[in-house]
């Protein structure tokens, strides 16, 4: 292919052009040249072209993600918000932590190894962007029914790729979630959420100012990897034939990535850059239009220094790769020598590829021959915005309207019931897979699954802790997505809350299937609604996020999951609240009320059963309920949350995690008490000589408490229903080496 | 007393080691692959982690790195060196302990609590131990099964050179449930689980890794 330069694009006005082949739309090439005032070069239009993809540009979504900022609660904690890599958190002591989630998806299912690592290598990439040393990751999975002979393939590549990666990086992971439907079979969902520390005075932002200063690329040679893999694979539904799309998957080297972790954290202690970005979806073409646009707007790039793996690679497919583990940064000419020095220390290829100029314009050469000029903020920033059309979609009438049918054990069926519920693939045992993963590297991990949230240690002096919980619902924001979101923020926040962790932050990552179908873009309408309204009202601001949209084959849309990650802090790790207790003669209470919450619930899904009406957030009672589990945080020996599989799941974990016993007396009726998934409860294990103080406790914040047992003995016991924890313990860790070996 | 820990490229827990040597009460210093200067250093702690991202064999790069020339001469003469994971391969692949450490049984990288029992403890490195001390320390790699040929496993047995087994079912397919062996002088230890993860049972699952590193000051007092 002959090179086509400006020039020669404004020569040649009529010149057919494949923008539909690179997924832009006619009106979207005609509004770029609109702002160019020409037809766009061909490295021009390969730039917008991801740029504008749905991924990179949340085309679909901005409309309603604005809401997040018009929405947020004041909040003194916030350093960084939304708009940047990452957000930011004070979290006092001078620290200030990044957390973030990002989907990686479609990737995982063509290649579900390289798919997941990459995923992985992304999202550390930006909380390092941030200045930030990466401390801790967590994957919140999503796949098909646990026997499909498809997520035979997926899940064990996804978990061997999120492991071999964040194993080689040396990031303990710390949580996530695995959740088995039959929606996600072909669009099982891989998110990766990673959280990294820095001081105050570290942060690091994605911007180009400063004439004369340069831009300088390090990290990985330039390959042909994952060329067009965000517009192509990220903002397509694929066909039911599964087209062969595996070139544009990216291929990761964790090796590498950790190298320039490593350096990248001595050129921050050093202070040699103005500004960075790392290079992920869109590349070159992200980085160079985002560091542009967060500067004055001027920068020129001689596109033929960049050191490619692969040399016979066209300029636009060097502004479009999406190799891994590479970072561009803008440096002051008087610190470039130091910046080299480093990165010869830990043998990372470095090369000054342009600098920062005076004016507006993005300019970039091949071989002295202008390839693109362009205003970079039309292209990071000024994109597409649709105000998509949605509605609410004809199954939710008659899913709400449907009444459940379920079978309710007694008494004699009880455990039974119970043991066939905790070896269903969604309730039982994930060992197999966090295994997998390292925990223990950094030696700083408190909690790690399957504990209610991942908890770290920042400080080895003070013992000031971080706790993050991701949590989604997706049943519930199925029958209702505005409380659906609600009710997720409510318990990944709870979820923190159980462990003595004061809740601070919201990220997520909303996974949802086509944009273009009105009734998924009222889904994802009222999530972002529920999820904006809930965060006011507990004054937790959202600090960044990410949309999947297209996760759907054919007419078949997952169900819609709002992945809500909260981050916590916590002043002394020692005194975290662990899940269960570890001694006879202590005291199991309820806290909260159990209601007939069957929708959405996992005995209804293990007898298919989707319909109903979810539950109603109560915000105002989830927070009393934060407050006291924080104020008599000295009071519990253990606290448990109770979310998927309810009382009958809350307590089989508890019993199972240090195996001691626990007899248990309810007096509602027990399949209801055991089964129902009534929000906002948590079962809390104290010394029988705290009681009085904990009932005081609830009468101040308003809480139902409930005793409900002690703890001894070598069986889960209910009323006079047995279950040996030998039996219960089998059931629950067999499932996971009997699917996937 | 001063305990050196290597920095590889790749290398992941170097900072536990050091912290861990600290717990001990010795002091730790950093050294680095490219720098063949020990700095004086009385022992040295090969860590764990990925060094060169493990490419070609696990440790197969790393024991040309510029500062092992200087680290297997002094081992040579008696210092006290222990390679704690990826340390153990590079150890292997250096020559100064005998066998290899290949891919798990199981195929998949493994991290669990694991129990061990002390089979020496008159090694620099275990000294502290009661014999036969049963401890629970973690365990997480891809490429932890112990192999050798059979007179090399009888002459390790038959010295008690084997220095730690695995208790319970074997984890990764290791010759004799075998966790970790020592050279014949007993100053060279490899050990495949972590015991600087276990210094501290609010990040580790006990603190019955501390020992390893207390008995190293033990033994340079006495020496």
């Amino acid at each position: 292919m002959a090179l086509d330069t400006v020039a020669i694009a404004e020569k040649t006005p009529n010149q057919e052009q494949p923008f539909a082949a690179l997924g832009l739309k006619n009106d979207e090439y005609q509004r770029i040249r609109e702002i160019l005032g020409r037809r766009p070069s061909s490295s021009e239009l390969a730039m917008y072209s991801v740029m504008w993809s749905e991924h990179c540009s949340y085309k679909s979504s901005k409309v309603h993600l604005k809401q997040f900022g018009e929405k947020a609660p004041h909040s003194d904690a916030l350093l960084v918000g939304i708009g940047e890599n990452a957000g930011v958190v004070d979290v006092g002591q001078g620290y200030a932590v990044t957390f973030k989630i990002e989907s990686h998806n479609h990737p995982s299912f063509i290649e579900p190894y390289q798919g997941a690592a990459t995923g992985i290598g992304g999202i550390v990439r930006d909380i390092l962007t941030m200045g930030a040393r990466p401390i801790a990751v967590m994957d919140p999975l999503r796949f098909g029914r646990a026997d499909a002979p498809d997520t035979r393939r997926v899940l064990p590549g996804i978990v061997a790729g999120i492991g071999g990666y964040g194993n080689c990086l040396g990031l303990p992971n710390i949580g996530g979630e695995i959740l088995f439907d039959e929606t996600y079979a072909g669009n099982p969902l891989v998110n990766a959420l990673c959280v990294g520390v820095m001081r105050h005075d570290q942060i690091k932002l994605a911007k180009a100012s400063g004439p004369g200063n340069l831009v300088v690329l390090f990290g990985a040679k330039t390959g042909g990897d994952g060329i067009g893999g965000v517009s192509v694979l990220a903002s397509e539904t694929f066909g039911s034939t599964g087209p062969a799309k595996r070139p544009s998957v990216q291929v990761g080297d964790p090796f590498t990535e950790k190298v320039l972790i490593e350096c990248s954290l001595e050129i921050f202690a050093e202070d040699l850059v103005v500004g960075i970005q790392d290079l992920g979806g869109a590349g070159l073409s992200c980085a160079t239009s985002e560091l542009a646009s967060g500067g004055s707007g001027g920068m020129q790039v001689a596109l033929d220094t960049v050191p490619l793996r692969d040399p016979s690679l066209s300029p636009e497919e060097i502004l479009m790769s999406e190799s891994q583990e590479r970072m561009c940064a803008i440096v002051e000419p008087g610190k470039i020598a130091r910046f080299l020095e480093i990165c010869k220390k830990w043998d990372v290829t470095v090369t000054v590829i342009g600098e920062v100029t005076d004016g507006d314009r993005l300019i970039i050469t091949w071989h002295g021959e202008v390839i693109v000029d362009v205003p970079p903020r039309t292209v990071a920033h000024e994109g597409p915005v649709y105000n998509r059309p949605f509605s609410e979609p004809a199954y939710i009438a008659r899913a709400n309207a449907q009444v459940l049918d379920l079978p309710m054990p007694d008494e004699s069926e009880i455990a039974a019931a119970i043991v066939k519920l905790m070896s269903s693939p969604n309730m039982a045992d994930k060992s197999w897979v966090t295994s997998q993963f390292d925990k223990y590297v950094q030696g700083n991990t408190i909690q790690s699954q399957p504990e209610d949230s991942g908890m770290v240690r920042i400080d080895e002096k003070t013992h000031l802790g971080v706790a993050i919980s991701t949590d989604a619902n997706a049943p519930w924001s199925y029958l209702n997505p505005y409380e659906g979101a609600k009710l997720a923020l409510a318990e990944a926040a709870r979820n923190i809350a159980t462990a003595g962790a004061k809740p601070l932050a919201v990220t997520n990552c909303l996974n949802f299937g086509s944009p273009e179908d009105p009734g998924v873009m009222w889904q994802f309408a009222e999530t972002v609604r529920g999820l904006a309204d809930g965060c006011l009202e507990m004054g937790l601001p959202v600090t960044g996020g990410n949309v999947s949209f297209y996760n759907q084959t054919g007419d078949v849309a997952i169900l819609p999951t709002p992945v809500i990650g909260v981050l916590g802090v916590i002043q002394d790790v020692r005194s975290r609240t662990p899940m269960s207790f570890d001694r006879a003669g202590i005291d199991l209470y309820l806290l909260g009320e159990t209601f007939a919450d069957f929708a959405g619930s996992q005995w209804a899904y293990m007898h298919e059963q989707r319909g109903g009406q979810s539950p109603q957030a109560d915000l105002q009672r989830e927070m009393r309920l934060i407050e006291l589990l924080l104020e008599c945080q000295k009071l519990f020996v253990a606290a448990h949350d109770l979310s998927q599989g309810g009382l009958a799941a809350t307590l089989s974990e508890m019993v199972l995690r240090n195996g001691i016993g626990a007899q248990i007396q309810l007096t509602q009726d027990l399949a209801t008490a055991l089964f129902s998934e009534t929000p906002g409860r948590v079962v809390v294990a104290i010394d029988p000589k705290n009681s009085v103080a904990l009932q005081e406790m609830s009468q101040k914040y308003q809480i139902v408490l409930t005793k409900i047992g002690v703890t001894g003995g070598e069986s889960l016991t209910i009323n006079n229903a047995v279950i040996s924890l030998t039996a219960l313990g089998d059931a629950f860790m067999s499932t996971f080496p009997k699917l996937f070996g | 007393m001063k305990v050196g820990v290597v920095t590889f490229p790749g290398s992941l827990d170097d900072h536990d080691a050091a912290r861990a040597v600290v717990a001990a009460g010795a002091q730790a210093i950093s050294l680095w692959h490219a720098d063949s200067d020990l700095k004086q250093v009385d022992a040295v702690i090969l860590p764990g982690g990925f060094s060169y991202g493990d490419y070609l064999r696990c440790g197969a790069i790393s024991r040309f790195a510029p500062v092992m020339g200087s680290v297997i001469e002094r081992a040579n003469s008696g210092m006290p060196l222990l390679g704690i994971c990826n340390g153990f391969q590079i150890l292997c692949e250096s020559h100064l302990l005998p066998g290899a450490l290949t891919r798990n049984e199981g195929l998949h990288f493994l991290c669990k609590p694991q129990k061990i029992s002390i089979e020496n403890n008159s090694t620099a490195w275990t000294n502290g131990f009661a014999e036969n001390a049963q401890i629970l320390i973690p365990l997480k790699n891809g490429e932890g099964s112990f192999q050798c040929d059979d007179a090399t496993l009888t002459q390790l047995e038959g010295e008690g050179r084997v220095v730690a087994r695995y208790l319970g079912v074997n984890p990764n397919g290791s010759r004799n449930l075998i966790a970790g062996i020592s050279n014949a002088r007993g100053n060279i230890v490899g050990l495949m689980p972590h015991p600087e993860h276990a210094i501290d049972s609010l990040t580790g699952p006990s603190a019955d890794g501390l020992p390893f590193f207390t008995s190293l000051l033990t033994s340079m007092v006495g020496r």
